[in-house]
Formats: C-alpha cells, structure tokens, sequence
C-alpha cells in the first residue's frame, strides 16, 4: 500500500462537456492554490494553442501540480492532467485518464449532463477511476443542481447528492472541490522499490531541450542522469532534465517516484521515440512488462495537401516536419498532381486530426492550401494475386487488373437521445451502415452501434449527424478489419481531361449521385471563360454525369477615360489576382475553391 | 526648359435629372452652389496654372453633368480664365458636353465666341420610349434641332454618344439608332455598351428584379453591329467605344490613351501628371471649401512606379485600334517587354485575339470582346 508521500497526492482529470466550464474551473483551482496570482494569468491557462481556445477543444494533454493546505492541516500536492477531448484523440484521452486515481466531473447546472461527457466518464470507469462530480454555473437562473444531480445518479450511477454546487466563474465553493477531490480520490499507489515503469502521457518536441515528455511514474523511481529505456521502441536514453510541472513552465527537481507527476528530458530528437502511452523504464534494471494500453498511431484518413502557390512546396516540407516532430500521428510523404503540381499525401488519425493539421499549416506557418478529398486505405487484390494498400485514387491500377476490392469498416458506437434513434438510423442506412445494436442507457438516452464503412465516415458525417441531432449525438468509431466493397473508381474530366486531384473511389451504389453533384457543384465554382467547358463524372469512360460552363461573351470596359483610369486598372489587377489563384487544367483555369467545394458535398 | 503638354479637364458637376445608368459625380438641383462653385473653379484653375507652371494646353474639355445646362456666361468665364493663366494652344481642341434640350442658340454664340470647337452631345438613343426609360430629359426631335442649331453657328465637330445593351433595347431599334447617327453625318460617334454600375437608379432596379442586363450575345451582336456600320459609312473605329471621320478622333481623348499627362480642375476631377496621378473630392462643399483655402482636398493621390506606368500604357494602348508598340516600350521603360509577354502573346495572336505588325501589336476585332482578359495576360 502508499507510503506517506504517496498519502499526500492526488491525481486527477476534469471531464466536462465544451462551455460546462472545464478550463474556467482549472482556472480557479490554480489560482486557489497560489500556483498563478490572477494577474499572471492568461485567461484559461490550459488550453495553449489559438486552435484549442476558438474552437473550445483541448487538443495536446496538458499538466500541472498545485499545492494545496487542506483542512485536515495537511499539504498536499495535486496533479491535474487535462485530457484532449475528441474521438480522433480517444487514445491520447485513455492515456491521461490511465495516469490518474480520479476524475472531477463537472456538470453545467442549468444543461445537466451531455452525451460527449458520457464517452469520456464511461472511459475513466474502464481505468477504475474515483469520480467526483461538481455542479457548476449554480449562479445562473436557470440552474436546477437537484434536478442535475438526480440525473447524475439515474444516467450514470454515481452517488451526488454531496457533490460540491460551484462557480467556476465567480469562484464560489472552489474549496469544497478541492477539499472533495482530498477526500473522495484515492492516492496513488506504487512500489519505489520496483523497477522504473513510467507512463508518458504527453510528449511534444522543444528546439532547445529536445523532447520533453510527460510523465506519470507508476512504479519504482527514476533520477537526473539515469540511463532510461522506451519500452516499446527499445531505445535509451540519458536523462538531462527532470521535474514538476507548473503552468506554461517547469520545476526542475532531482528525481521523481511512484506516484509523482513530471516530466523528463533526455535529448530525444523526436516525439516518435517517445510516443504518447509509452512505458519507460530504466536501462540497467528494466521492467518486464510494459504498462498495459499502448498502441501504435495507425493513420486512417488519407489526403493529398498542396502548397495553393506552387513555389511554396519547400515551405509546405519545412511545416509538415516540424508539426511532425510533435505528432507522432502525422504521416506524409510527397506525391504530385497533374493539376495540383508538387505536393504530400498526408496520413492522420481522423478528420478533426486533418482539419486541424490544415489549420495550423495555414495559421501557423502562414501557407495556402489546396487540399484534396480524403481517402481511406483500400486493399485491392489483383487478377495476379498481388495485394496493393491504395490511399491514392490516382494509382488505383485498371478494372482488368482487378480481382476484388476490399475497404476499411470500423463499429462506430453513437450516443443519443432516444428521439433522434429515427433520424440516426436513416442516416446510417444511407452510409450503407449495417445495424448491430441499440442498448438503453436510461428511458431517454441509448447507445446505436453499427458497421459502417470507415469511406462513408470520413466526408461529412460528423456534420450530418450534428445536423440531424441538433448537436445532441456524440461518435466514436473503432477500426473492425476489411470487408469486400463494390468499389469504383470516379473521375472527373474537365474539357475533356481527367483531373486528377478529383479522382476518389466510391460504392457503386453511390457513384451516380456523388458524381452528379460534384459536377453541379464544380459547375458552380468553375468561372466562365473563352469557350465551353463541359464538366463530366465518368467511372472508366461511362460518363455518369455531364455539366456545361457556358462560355461568357464579352469582357471589356466600355469606357475608360481620364477619371476612370485608376479604378479600372484596379479592376484589372484584382482580375489578375484572381487569375493567379487559378489552376491550369489544360487549357481551363480552375479556381482554388473548385477543389475544396467538392469535399463538402451536401446530403 | 520646354513646356510640358497637357489636355485640361473641366468638370461641371451639375445636371436637371440623374440619367438611371449615371455613376458620375454629378449632382441635380444644386442651383445654389453654382455660382461659388465656378468661382472656386476659376480660383482652382489659377492655382493649378502657377503650381505647375503654366503649361502648354492642347486640348480643353468641358465634362460634366451637363455643362450646358449652367449659364453660357459661366463657361465664357472659365474659358477665358483658362487663356489668361496657360499658355494654349492656336489649335486647341475644346469641347463642351451638352444635352440636348439644354442647349440655345444665345449659349451656342457664346460657346463659339469663347473658342469652344466641338460640341459632344449626349443623345444615347433615337427612340423617345428608350430616352424615357434611361432617364433623359429630351426627346430624339430635341437632339435632332441641337444638331441643326450647332451646324447653324458653325459648329463643324459634333460628337453623339450612344448607347447599346439597354435592358428591353431591340437589335432592330439599335440598327436604327445606328442608321439614323450615320445619316445624320456627325463628325465622331462614341458608342458604349451599357454597364450598370451599383449606386445607381438602374443599380437598384437591378437588385430588386425589375430590370434585366441585356445578354451578352445580343450586347455583342449589337456591338459588332455599330463597329461594321460606322467603319463602312466613313466613321472609323479608332479605340474600342469610339468612331471618328479621318482627323476628327477627339485629341483629349487620345491622350488619356497614350498615357500623356493631364491635369482635371473641378469637384471629382482627376489629373496625371509628372507620374502622379490624383483627384479632387467629389463633395461639392469640399471641394469650394478647400479651394477657398487654397487646398484643394484630394480624394486620391498616388505615383507610379515603373511597372504601374507599364501595365497602364498596355491597358490604355490597347483600347486604341493603334495599338502599342512593344519595341518603343522596351526602350521607354527599359525592360525586355518583348520576351516578357512573348510566350503568351503567341497564344493570343493563336486565337485570333491579338494581331501583330513588326513590333506592334493590337487587338483584332474578336479581341476588342474580351480586352480585359487579354489585358490581364499581358501585364
């Protein structure tokens, strides 16, 4: 059992819905324990990155240790890992949660609890976490906190009648949460005189120190100038730095023990040595079994990221690696497009994970982006045996070559509110789910699960879903394994030339529709020009769909005297602008956005 | 030193009625305001003479509005102010824009008396439903008596602007317009095509649905239309909206496509000069109140680098049927202009776009449909 060090530690997670408060209640926690004054706070100290505070996500885990002198006349130390909170990060999410003995729920008193909670809270169950929960935003009008805790103890089962009813905001009854979190979370335990097993939960890449890894140490201890061992990778490492965290900053310390919360430096080049769920271990006397729940970073959805300004595609190479450094998720390597030029296929964990490496290329590191339709990985078995992984429509070999194809299924379990089941069935059916279950968690909420193509997820069901559940449904999705598909191949042939960065593979079922649209939709974007473009869907050379962009007749100032000469020539370079951001597609310029519009078709 | 050539703009911001189609900073019923606003002209027009030393006037053009509604006596002063401070030329080309309906013999003789040698008068259409409909004040019968009244005093360069690709404008009643300009024998025809600009009356009809663009087939049926009729009865297309009897192309006009330098004085008006571009503000009661101050406020102010002065005399020059010489501007900006714009110039003359003679290029008459696109290649 602990010993009294480990008597005086508690770690813990919050879990909230987005706006139930997560950060804000952080906040206060740090704040009453004097780790920040108010005026060396940034406004919700744990979410870090521009991306992570507009969109009211926390992507990376974040850590910090707080002291706290409680009642009973005790210090204690407090280390609250803050977890990422979105399906495409579930792992890193299960990884946090493995380093606590506990969770502080907080629930919005006036909103009750919300279907995202629930995955996370089911999650901290698995790993045996105490949870503690915590009504918050009690000061507003609407608040019903009994109401809220008599759901709290229907929906999931915990006793709440005691649960602290707080304020983050105007920091009323912070304490009891400390206090609470003193009584109800257990201390760590953990043998220091076992052998080093570590768990690292976070790790990111600093251009001074190297990586810097956070860790939780479950067994055994580990010093300044220890020789550590990956467990996974295998390889070792020289401790150069080791400590305690504090927020945005570190507490340099001599060595860690079972229980503690730190993190390490050891002059490791990349985060790919020293993964998130890694077990390190001390080179000299190592464990024998890591710890339990790593898993390799598996890239799912494919797709094709171009620099919009083709002289950019050093730029684009320099950002991609340095993002790379500190996601070991990130895959890319380069390929061209005919249409698109030079440019990388990109491999990430899911959509969100896409779209925010999109986004801080372009915010970041200030690029254009052109980017194509994602893709899965496809398993295609040719006429001569051979097997070939596909994440690129464009090397799909010919129909004659092929003997099958196979593509990715994953269970993709969703949480709703009995009354959207209808609408999500529906939904699923058109996605070519195939149904497996429904399971009643309480009289109004249950949990769907179906087999579901992973190429069918990755457009826009998220946003369907959202849409067709007023935001009420939550998804997480898990790989199956690979089923045979009727796939096809759909191109599209812009006067008459097949685009490339257009081309993605498709159920056959589907092919008609999704090729009708992107015709309509390209129609859309595709400006008129000098002469007729026809736009054409073809699987093969069966064109499936046909649009025509009318040529336009006339482009020219009627007038252009003394008066008009600034302003028109302003008109004309805006044109020229425009004409920059073109792509050359045989003799058709074709705008940026035609790319992107066609990632986001509507259902 | 020799003295800088120059045309001078005169703008008379005042009109009776608001054409539907007008974006021009013009401003009916303001009756109040002309006689300090001539006055500030006048003071303008002496401050620009001294600011850039008097220089040598080639070209006078009385714009507006319509100059021909205010008292003729305005003009004769603004004339004469002009001969007193520049030095101007025995052969100058002046021209006053009139309307017709606002025009008398009495203001003709004193227009005459006053030097003016072209009159530009804006008749648009020869249909009175038409006129009604874009807004004018007068009637075809109207144009046809200014006409007659002009040739009486001996006015012998006359211009009509004309328009085509009026929303509910038939290619029929356009063939008329045509036919009955070229009877009428004038001197010089401007002919544009419709453009309906935002802030104006047709700006909002369009918005609201009530009116229509013409197509831009029929817009370029009636085009190439004007171009064959006016080039075949002896009124030659000399730049992409104007026609002109051989020595009749409007000289002011010529100059703004050459890129030569002109200085604008008025409410709105703008200038080129010594590679600076700018321009008064539109606001009447700025404009007096800064020239009273002896500071005209401007509303614009810019000068040219090189490449803009380039890329301006591309886009200018190659309105004009002239076209540009690439070689004279090689030499005149010092760049290889020629291997600049080869390659795409291939391609243009390979459609049938651009024609070129030795070291002149131009538009063709396919071309002259899609100037801008053509523009935007070559700067």
């Amino acid at each position: 059992m602990g010993n009294e060090r480990q008597k005086r530690i508690r770690n813990f997670c919050i879990i909230a819905h987005i706006d139930h408060g997560k950060s804000t209640l952080a906040d206060r926690l740090l704040e009453m324990t004097g780790v920040l004054t108010s005026r060396e706070m940034e406004e919700q100290v744990l979410d870090n990155m521009d991306i992570e505070r507009e969109r009211g996500i926390t992507i990376k885990a974040q850590a910090v240790r707080m002291i706290y002198k409680a009642k009973d006349g005790n210090e204690y130390i407090l280390n609250l890992i803050d977890t990422p909170g979105h399906v495409d990060f579930n792992y890193e999410v299960s990884r946090s949660i493995a380093a606590c003995e506990g969770a502080v729920l907080v629930v919005d008193a006036s909103q009750g609890i919300e279907a995202q909670t629930l995955t996370n809270v089911y999650l901290a169950l698995e790993h045996n976490l105490e949870i503690m929960p915590v009504i918050n935003k009690i000061d507003l009008p609407s608040a019903r906190p009994d109401e809220v805790i008599q759901e709290i103890e229907d929906v999931i089962g915990l006793e709440a009648q005691d649960a602290p009813q707080i304020s983050a905001k105007n920091g009323i009854n912070i304490e009891s949460v400390l206090e609470g979190i003193i009584k109800k979370i257990p201390p760590p335990t953990g043998d220091e005189d076992e052998p080093l097993r570590a768990l690292v939960f976070d790790s990111f890449y600093d251009s001074y120190k190297g990586v810097i890894a956070y860790i939780r140490v479950m067994d055994g201890k580990v010093k300044l100038g220890d020789a550590i061992r990956m467990m996974h990778t295998g390889k070792e490492f020289l401790i150069t730095e080791i400590g305690y965290l504090r927020p945005g900053g570190f507490i340099q310390s001599d060595s860690l023990v079972a229980g503690e919360v730190g993190y390490l430096c050891a002059s490791i080049k990349n985060v790919r040595d020293c993964r998130v769920g890694e077990t390190i271990t001390s080179a000299s006397n190592p464990a024998k079994e890591p710890l339990p729940g790593y898993k390799k970073a598996v890239p799912m959805v494919f797709c094709g990221i171009y620099p919009a300004d083709g002289s950019k595609y050093g730029d684009l190479r320099d950002s991609l690696e340095k993002l790379q450094l500190n996601d070991a998720s990130l895959q890319f390597e380069p390929e061209t497009s005919k249409a698109l030029g030079f440019g990388f296929r990109c491999g990430f964990l899911g959509l969100l994970h896409m779209e925010i490496i999109q986004e801080r290329l372009e915010r970041e590191y200030n690029l254009d982006l052109v980017t194509t339709a994602p893709s899965v990985i496809y398993r295609i078995i040719k006429t001569n045996g051979e097997v070939i992984e596909l994440d690129n429509p464009t090397n799909m070999p010919e129909p004659t070559q092929i003997e099958r194809m196979e593509e990715p299924i994953v269970t993709a379990t969703i949480m709703t509110p009995t009354e959207y089941v209808g609408n999500i069935m529906e939904l699923c059916q058109e996605r070519r789910g195939t149904y497996l279950g429904m399971e009643y968690l309480e009289a109004t909420r249950v949990i769907l699960k179906y087999e579901m193509p992973l190429n069918e997820i990755i457009y826009d069901f998220f946003d369907a879903l959202k849409s067709r559940t007023k935001g009420y449904a939550s998804l997480d999705y898990e790989f199956k394994g690979y089923k045979e598909s009727n796939l096809v191949k759909l191109d599209i042939r812009i006067n008459n030339e097949v685009v490339d960065a257009l081309s993605f593979i498709v159920h056959a079922d589907k092919a008609y529709s999704r090729g009708r649209r992107m015709a309509e939709k390209l129609k859309e974007t595709i400006p008129r020009q000098m002469f007729e473009i026809p736009i054409q869907a073809c699987i093969g050379n069966k064109i499936i769909a046909r649009e025509t962009v009318k040529a336009y007749r006339k482009d020219v100032l009627a007038k252009c005297y003394g008066g008009d000469i600034t302003r028109k020539k302003k008109l004309l370079e805006k044109q020229k602008e425009g004409k920059k951001r073109m792509r050359q597609v045989g003799s058709v310029e074709v705008p940026q956005e035609a790319f992107m519009s066609v990632l986001k078709l509507d259902t | 030193m020799k003295q800088k050539r120059i045309g001078l703009y005169i703008h008379i911001p005042f009109c009776k009625q608001k054409c539907y189609y007008c974006d021009f900073p013009s401003y009916p019923g303001m009756e109040d305001y002309w006689e300090s606003y001539i006055d500030a002209l006048l003071q303008e027009l002496i401050l620009k003479a001294e600011e850039f030393q008097t220089p040598y006037v080639e070209t006078v053009f009385v714009g507006g509005g319509t100059p021909s509604l205010i008292p003729a006596a305005f003009i004769s002063k603004i004339l004469d102010t002009v001969y007193i401070h520049y030095n101007v030329a025995s052969d100058c080309e002046c021209t006053i824009e009139c309307n017709p309906g606002t025009l008398s013999e009495e203001k003709l003789k004193i227009y005459k008396d006053s030097g003016v040698n072209r009159l530009s008068i804006g008749l648009q259409a020869c249909q009175d439903e038409i006129l009604k409909a874009l807004g004018r004040i007068h009637t075809f019968e109207d144009f046809l008596s200014s006409v007659e009244l002009a040739r009486k005093h001996e006015f012998d360069n006359i211009n009509a602007d004309i328009i085509f690709g009026i929303p509910n404008q038939t290619f029929e009643q356009w063939q008329e317009t045509v036919a009955r300009i070229i009877s009428l024998d004038l001197d010089h025809v401007s002919c544009y095509s419709l453009l309906i600009e935002e802030d104006t009356v047709y700006g909002n009809m369009r918005k609201k649905g009530t009116i229509k663009e013409a197509e831009d087939e029929l817009d370029r049926k009636m085009y190439h239309y004007a171009v064959d009729s006016f080039n075949a009865a002896g009124l030659y297309q000399y730049e992409i909206s104007n026609f002109a009897k051989p020595h009749f192309r409007c000289r002011h006009n010529m100059n703004y496509w050459r890129r030569g330098e002109y200085l604008g004085v008025g409410a709105g008006a703008h200038s080129h000069y010594n590679g600076r571009r700018f321009a008064n503000t539109t606001d009447i009661a700025l404009y007096i109140k800064g020239v009273n101050s002896r500071k005209p406020v401007l509303s614009e102010d810019n000068y040219l680098s090189r490449e803009d002065r380039l890329e301006e005399s591309i886009f200018l020059g190659l309105r004009l049927n002239e076209g540009i010489d690439i070689s004279k501007l090689s030499r005149e900006f010092g760049t290889d202009l020629e291997s600049r714009i080869n390659k795409k110039l291939q391609k243009l003359i390979s459609q049938n776009l651009i024609e070129r003679n030795g070291t002149v290029i131009r538009l063709t008459e396919k071309g002259m449909d899609f100037a801008n696109a053509i523009i935007v290649e070559l700067i």
